[in-house]
């Protein structure tokens, strides 16, 4: 007889722990990405209660801008400086034009309707997605772009991979390769960056505020159109980055990408509690961690009936998600 | 005494609704003038067109000499006003002392001495700093709304309906911090509908009904009209 159900423990079983851990390891890499757009989707909706669809495709924009920084400095074969400034250009590339991205697509797609029904900005978020993803397509006539990170520094010759593709350290024989460490520790610093950013800063304070009850807010004197230009600019900023750590640690760039990640990064948005900054970090992990254990022991064609299996079982059992304060109705 | 705020020939509309129609009022320097008037009679679209929440169609705003119709809520702040709101509007999920820090938002960063001033006006706000706003009793939370108008200094105090939802007891004990508030020399325009104890502390007092100012004059000339005795003072 044959039960999938089977199958699966028979791959548990071959797998054994070292592949549970390398399935972790993967998990916790694209969780990490997820997380960081998840965060401006949060973000995004805790000042504007938007859902900020075109969110999805200001990453993939940010991943064309790396990709071009890249190949403006030479491509990963014959790059004109050296590595590690190249990728810090190619982050502060993908942050700087997503995060303005994001300011002139509130400014122009959802300022003009602050005030109309909720609906409006919604509908007005999906176009921006579309146009973006249809510009994209329109400029790169549909081609997929790849970082090819494991070309810079190593052997074309031998196709011997450089040097972020080597092994960091490894646990139970599995390596970690530095690309990996990379993605996950840049992640952490920006996470820890935005905590501080929300919770130390006069700004911060202000985008709190604001989130809040603007109204109120603006009777501080708080200019709150300023204050959610702002919000724009670091959620894209950190989708930006995820876009070129994407590029960096899977390669593949291609002007659909971003509607995918979007949903999944929104998926974690709710999965933590959608307003809440801790809970998108969390869901993120959650989301990139599931997706490949679906994807390792079922197979690679579940992993996203299985996040999105995650988003409906939320959806009915914790709609406020794991971090989300339970609304409570002023009156 | 100068004159710090004038409105003159003020017609404000919500959409095609006329709100207020030729509203003229003024409070001088260090003045306590509270607007009378019951649900729906403009008092509170009058406080935000002070503030500049909402532009008035014809009609001036002056404040400290100067015709501030047309600028933002920001810039009239800057120029020393500040605002307690209807229902207090803290910043529920900030800590006390963050929620004060807003009140001084255009200053930059809030001033040791700005948050020593007002708590030594409410002792009790010093205790409670790291508790968040929303965790506070409502008198408390009233300490808080006028903690955090105060940070900035302000020059003209506006008060939106203060004694709203709140026990007979705190009413008594909150306007008598506005009255010190006024003695230390700041101007407070007072909404309210609960006209005797506003008019009690008031120098001048304005009423209005249904957008129109149709009454004004010295406190304890309107305690004792008979159509406001009527109409507001159940007497």
């Amino acid at each position: 007889m044959h039960l999938p159900l089977l199958n699966i423990i028979d791959t548990v079983r071959q797998l054994g722990w070292g592949g549970a851990f390398e399935l972790l390891r993967n998990g916790i890499v694209l969780g990490s990405v997820y997380a960081l757009i998840a965060l401006g989707y949060t973000m995004v909706y805790g000042i504007l209660k938007l859902l900020n669809f075109a969110h999805g495709d200001i990453y993939m924009v940010g991943a064309f801008l790396g990709y071009g920084v890249l190949s403006i400095l030479g491509g990963p074969l014959a790059p004109t400086i050296a590595m590690v400034p190249l990728i810090l250009l190619m982050f502060l590339g993908g942050m700087l034009g997503s995060g303005v991205l994001g300011v002139v697509v509130e400014r122009f797609a959802y300022r003009p309707l602050r005030n109309a029904p909720r609906i409006a900005p919604l509908i007005s978020a999906l176009g921006v997605s579309f146009f973006l993803a249809n510009s994209a397509l329109l400029l790169t006539h549909g081609e997929r772009f790849n970082y090819a990170m494991y070309q810079l520094g190593g052997d074309p010759n031998t196709g011997l991979p450089g040097p972020l593709n080597q092994p960091a350290f490894s646990v139970a024989g599995r390596p970690v390769t530095v690309v990996q460490v990379l993605v996950v520790s840049t992640s952490i610093a920006l996470m820890i960056a935005l905590t501080l950013l929300v919770s130390r800063t006069r700004l911060g304070k202000a985008m709190r505020a604001t989130s809040y009850d603007r109204e109120a807010a603006s009777m501080m004197g708080i200019d709150t159109d300023r204050v959610i230009a702002s919000t724009f600019f670091i959620g894209s900023v950190l989708a930006g980055a995820a876009g070129v750590m994407f590029g960096l640690y899977i390669g593949e760039t291609y002007y659909l990408m971003g509607f995918l990640a979007g949903l999944k990064a929104f998926t974690a948005a709710v999965v933590g509690g959608i307003g809440s900054i801790p809970g998108a970090m969390v869901g993120g992990l959650l989301i990139g961690v599931t997706e490949a254990y679906a994807a390792g022991y079922v197979g690679g064609q579940w992993s996203d009936v299985a996040v999105f299996g995650i988003l409906i079982l939320f959806m009915l059992l914790r709609p406020s998600g794991l971090f989300g304060a339970k609304t409570i109705q002023k009156v | 005494m100068p004159m710090l705020l004038r409105l003159s020939g003020v017609n404000t509309y919500y959409g095609q609704i006329h709100i207020l129609t030729d509203v003229d009022l003024e409070v001088a320097e260090g003045e306590l003038v509270c607007l009378l008037g019951g649900n729906a009679s403009g008092k509170s679209t009058t406080l935000k067109t002070v503030i500049g929440i909402v532009e008035p169609r014809t009609g001036t705003v002056e404040f400290a000499g100067e015709d501030v119709t047309g600028k933002n809520t920001s810039y009239r702040i800057k120029q020393g006003m500040a605002i307690v709101p209807e229902n207090r509007r803290l910043f529920a999920p900030m800590t006390v002392r963050e929620n004060l820090e807003m009140g001084a938002y255009l200053l930059g960063r809030a001033k040791k001495e700005d948050f020593e001033r007002v708590y030594s006006l409410f002792p009790l706000l010093h205790e409670r700093r790291n508790q968040l706003a929303g965790t506070l009793s409502g008198g408390e939370q009233q300490m808080v709304a006028m903690g955090r108008a105060l940070m900035s200094q302000p020059k003209l105090l506006l008060m939106d309906e203060p004694s709203m939802g709140l026990a007979p007891i705190l009413v008594e004990r909150n306007f008598e911090i506005i009255k010190q508030v006024h003695e230390a020399g700041v101007a407070v325009l007072v909404v309210e509908q609960n006209a005797n104890i506003s008019l009690s502390i008031a120098d001048r007092g304005y009423v209005l009904q249904t957008g129109r100012v149709v009454l004004t004059g010295p406190a304890k000339d309107l305690l004792e009209h008979e159509d406001l005795k009527k109409a507001y003072l159940g007497r």
